[in-house]
């Protein structure tokens, strides 16, 4: 089997996997970091998103071949502790149910902010479309997401 | 509200224990006594939740852990049920640490999430518990101070006496262990109260936002192997033969095995009859080193399916329903009058008749569960909604005793019933009962879909009788597949309210396993009854607030014991929602719809404004009020509200399973759609203000949303919607006829 280097968090990992392994069970089941998310390994819930050199990316249609040399920031790694913007916002607003979603729609809506840090609504609720959360808390996501907008600005 | 004395009839209910490590354990036991026999223990980390589980931990420097018993699916109980204890104990909510406790049927009793009930049936006894604690606290500073504990009070873990002398719980947790456990606690009144009714944020929030490991999936031992499950790819067909060369010389791939014996013995016993919805067909196992690796082989598995029973298609199901409705082969679950005279006596009648798919639940967190057998033990962790139900499956259908069991919770990535079903900790028993080692058995998102225990389709129709301008009769009756509507729900609006009303339910059995989904029952039964008094209203050209005013009317003062709704508090709700929606004051271009249900013990009123935007109407913002009773933690409640009417608008909407030959036709979130961001409408809410006992909000506000948006695009489009999902019928979302005027 192949021999993969990636950089997660700022950390260099090597890794012996199959070429088609997506990133998503690379990081869980190898690197521990079980904060991505597995939901639906098709690329369309959103679940598992991670940044790959500062742009969302959704972990569970990566293979190794793809992200290999590469960059790679997980939740785990997005803040020290709990520290961003994003999270920050998060907290304030008391934005989870059942939790399962959020740390993809906290990467998906940090690397939103880094590319557009003032957003107009419309542009949040696009940004956001692509991250389903099954409890519906998807009022306090937007609100969460105006709010780190807020913070970064 | 009155200060209620408790009396506990067993001195045991509290037991106490000096900790090792320092501070004081108290031990309680929700609802009846602990058993005599069980010892707490003396040093936390040896802690054994079999014997001893249920307790409030305080250390010596006054620090609070609270131990909270039930599962946690996101409807919020992990902090609510605490803040009952954290309230009567008068410690500050910001120094409790709030640990999820074990199954422990020992010491705990309804470890359950469902029906909404978690909060109404732990209002009393979690609150005796912490005033019992702090009982225990108070009288050991008396002795300390030489005083009488009716001169001290308590504030945020301090004691303090009529000198002004303090002391906090830490300093006197040593001594409290050694009293006896008062017998006769009060409760604060409703006033006093400092936590119940203030906001209180997800005590699991800090380890959500920074992906700690929280959810069954995320659980993992050394050691740990992974399984991958191959079921019937359609409901009805068994497993013929399988070859699974290929799979086994796959990378990771440490064995591949057959499963299914045990399950079909569990399916044969009546021990419950609904709690069991699983195939009884044989399933083949890959077991291998990794996630990926598991289910990368299992698509590699040959395998051979031959059809047991029929294969089911939706239109088979929809004919089957449709002649049950037309058919005379009925229970009657309540009969009052005489129907049949008043609708021969009408001078108008109405007859509607409303449909529903199949739908799969979807929880974020694709079902999963650990498991590790050996001949001393069985140990269980992951998300299950029914964990004692779960043991004991398990353990009799291995042949062993329960109480080898041990079942930890973890937090739980979404429920909404399916996970009241455990047919995953059955096959990871199984599995892990023959290779003994320590496995996880992981669904991917396509078995989650295809493997479900749907809510299954229904169909109601409803008639009523008009005569002098009054409704004289109301017949409500539902075809469904392999069960009816059960318990009160006959007993809901419009009962009482009509004087000749019948109930009448008939079923068939589907091949389809089915099960409770949010709400069960009235997540549909909500949006044809309220669909049809918006209706109802239009053809008899009354004002449709009025109409639904005048029936409450009717209800007020009843003897009648069985009707479970309260006509004062659904009266209350309504008018509230008329006037902060602005009901029929709207400028032109937002329409407007009504809905109002009573269910899982909560009133809940709603108002959809929907707009047209491009040729299209879209739903603007929908206005809610709750009447939950005392609202424990109004952050959390606000949450579960917006959430429970997203996900009732969403369904409504997209929601769809539709079944050829047995097998369902959407796999993953690629052709099965759910809600999302775009669609959301903006959600006012409103929690009415009373005293009244607390019940539950996970449910209640999803089954009056479908009816409310379709009540709106009725007002917006001129057409009426009787079928879910709206999305089926994009020609009735046009609006090229120009909407009709709104009566009232």
């Amino acid at each position: 089997m192949p021999l993969y280097s990636i950089t997660v968090n700022g950390k260099l990992k090597n890794v012996e996997v199959s070429s088609d392994t997506p990133l998503l069970w690379v990081l869980r089941d190898h690197l521990e970091l079980v904060g991505t998310k597995f939901g639906c390994g098709i690329a369309q819930c959103g679940a598992c998103t991670v940044h790959l050199e500062g742009n969302a990316v959704r972990s569970c249609s990566l293979t190794m071949d793809a992200v290999d040399g590469k960059s790679i920031t997980t939740i785990e790694g997005l803040s020290e502790n709990g520290t961003h913007p994003v999270q920050e916002a998060w907290k304030e607003l008391d934005v989870p149910q059942c939790g399962y979603c959020q740390a993809g729609q906290i990467m998906t809506a940090s690397a939103f902010l880094d590319k557009n840090p003032k957003p107009s609504e419309s542009e949040i609720k696009a940004a956001m479309h692509g991250n389903i959360c099954r409890c519906a808390a998807y009022t306090r996501i937007f609100k969460a997401v105006e709010l780190a907008a807020t913070k970064i600005s | 509200m009155s200060t209620p004395s408790i009396t506990f009839s067993r001195r045991s209910f509290i037991r106490t224990s000096s900790l090792a490590s320092g501070g004081l354990l108290i031990g309680f036991n929700l609802f009846t006594a602990c058993k005599p026999k069980v010892t707490p223990p003396v040093d936390i980390s040896q802690l054994n939740f079999n014997d001893f589980n249920a307790f409030i931990k305080i250390a010596d420097n006054g620090a609070v852990t609270i131990f909270a018993p039930n599962p946690e699916i996101g409807q919020g109980v992990k902090t609510s049920m605490p803040m009952l204890i954290a309230e009567e104990l008068d410690v500050a909510w910001d120094n409790v640490y709030v640990q999820q406790g074990d199954l422990d049927t020992n010491n705990y009793t309804r470890q359950l999430a469902g029906g909404s009930q978690s909060i109404r049936f732990g209002w009393e006894p979690l609150r005796q518990t912490g005033a019992t604690a702090r009982q225990m606290l108070v009288n050991a500073a008396a002795i300390k101070w030489g005083v009488d504990p009716s001169e001290c009070t308590t504030s945020e873990g301090v004691i303090t006496n009529a000198s002004g002398d303090t002391l906090g719980y830490g300093d006197v947790v040593k001594e409290a262990a050694l009293l006896e456990v008062p017998e006769n606690v009060t409760l604060k009144a409703s006033k006093d109260f400092k936590i119940i009714g203030s906001d209180a944020k997800n005590v699991d929030l800090e380890k959500i936002i920074t992906g700690k490991p929280l959810f069954g999936l995320d659980y993992k031992v050394d050691g740990m192997v992974y399984a991958a499950v191959l079921r019937p790819p359609a409901f009805g067909k068994v497993l013929e033969s399988y070859d699974a060369t290929e799979a086994k010389a796959m990378p990771g791939v440490i064995d591949v095995i057959k499963i299914g014996e045990k399950a079909k013995e569990l399916t044969k016993e009546e021990n419950s009859n609904w709690t069991v919805a699983m195939s009884t067909s044989d399933k083949v196992v890959v077991i291998a080193k990794t996630t990926w690796e598991a289910l990368k082989a299992k698509e590699a598995i040959k395998a051979n399916w031959v059809t047991e029973t029929p294969l089911e298609s939706t239109q088979d199901q929809d004919q089957k329903l449709l002649a049950l409705l037309d058919g005379n082969k009925f229970n009657t679950l309540r009969k009052d009058g005489d129907i049949k005279k008043a609708f021969a006596q009408a001078e108008m009648v109405l007859e509607r008749t409303y449909e529903s798919p199949f739908l799969p639940h979807n929880c974020m967190e694709p079902m999963n569960f650990f498991a590790n057998i050996t001949d001393e033990k069985i140990h269980l962790v992951g998300p299950v909604q029914t964990p004692e139900f779960a043991a004991n499956a398990v353990a009799g259908m291995l042949g062993r005793d329960v109480n080898e069991v041990h079942l930890e919770m973890t937090r739980m990535g979404g429920g909404f019933g399916r996970r009241l079903y455990g047919d995953f900790v059955y096959e990871v028993a199984e599995i892990a009962n023959v290779i003994r080692k320590p496995v996880k058995v992981i669904f991917s998102r396509e078995d989650d879909m295809t493997a479900g225990t749907y809510r299954p389709a229904i169909k109601y129709r409803i008639k009523a009788a008009v005569k002098d301008g009054q409704v004289t009769a109301y017949h409500l009756k539902e075809a469904a597949a392999n069960g009816n509507m059960y318990g009160l729900i006959p007993n809901f609006f419009p009962a009482g309210a009509v004087e000749n009303y019948q109930v009448d339910v008939a079923n068939y059995n589907s091949s389809i396993t089915t099960g409770a989904w949010r709400a069960p029952y009235t997540n549909f039964l909500a949006f044809a009854e309220q669909s049809f008094f918006d209706e109802l209203a239009e053809t008899m050209k009354v004002d449709r607030i009025q109409l639904r005013l005048d029936l409450l009317q009717k209800v007020k003062g009843t003897t009648d014991k069985r009707i479970e709704y309260s006509p004062e508090r659904m009266e209350n709700i309504i008018k509230v929602a008329v006037e902060k929606s602005g009901w029929g004051k709207k400028e032109s271009g937002i329409y407007q719809g009504f809905a109002a249900y009573y269910c899982h013990n909560t009133h809940v009123a709603e108002v959809a404004d929907v707009i047209i935007e491009n040729g299209m109407p879209v739903v603007k913002k929908v206005t809610c009020v709750v009447d939950c009773g005392i609202v424990v933690n109004p952050l959390g409640a606000k949450n579960q509200i917006e959430g429970g009417i997203i996900d009732g608008i969403g369904h409504a909407m997209y929601g769809d399973l539709v079944f050829e030959d047995g097998a369902p036709q959407s796999q993953n979130y690629n052709n099965y759609r759910l809600i999302r961001m775009m669609e959301v409408p903006e959600i006012e809410t409103h929690l009415i203000q009373n005293e009244l006992s607390p019940t539950g909000l996970g449910e209640p506000t999803l089954p009056p949303a479908g009816a409310a948006v379709a009540n709106a695009l009725k007002a917006a489009t001129g057409n009426r919607f009787t079928q879910q999902p709206f999305s089926k019928f994009p020609e009735m979302m046009q609006t090229k006829s120009a909407p009709k005027t709104i009566i009232g």
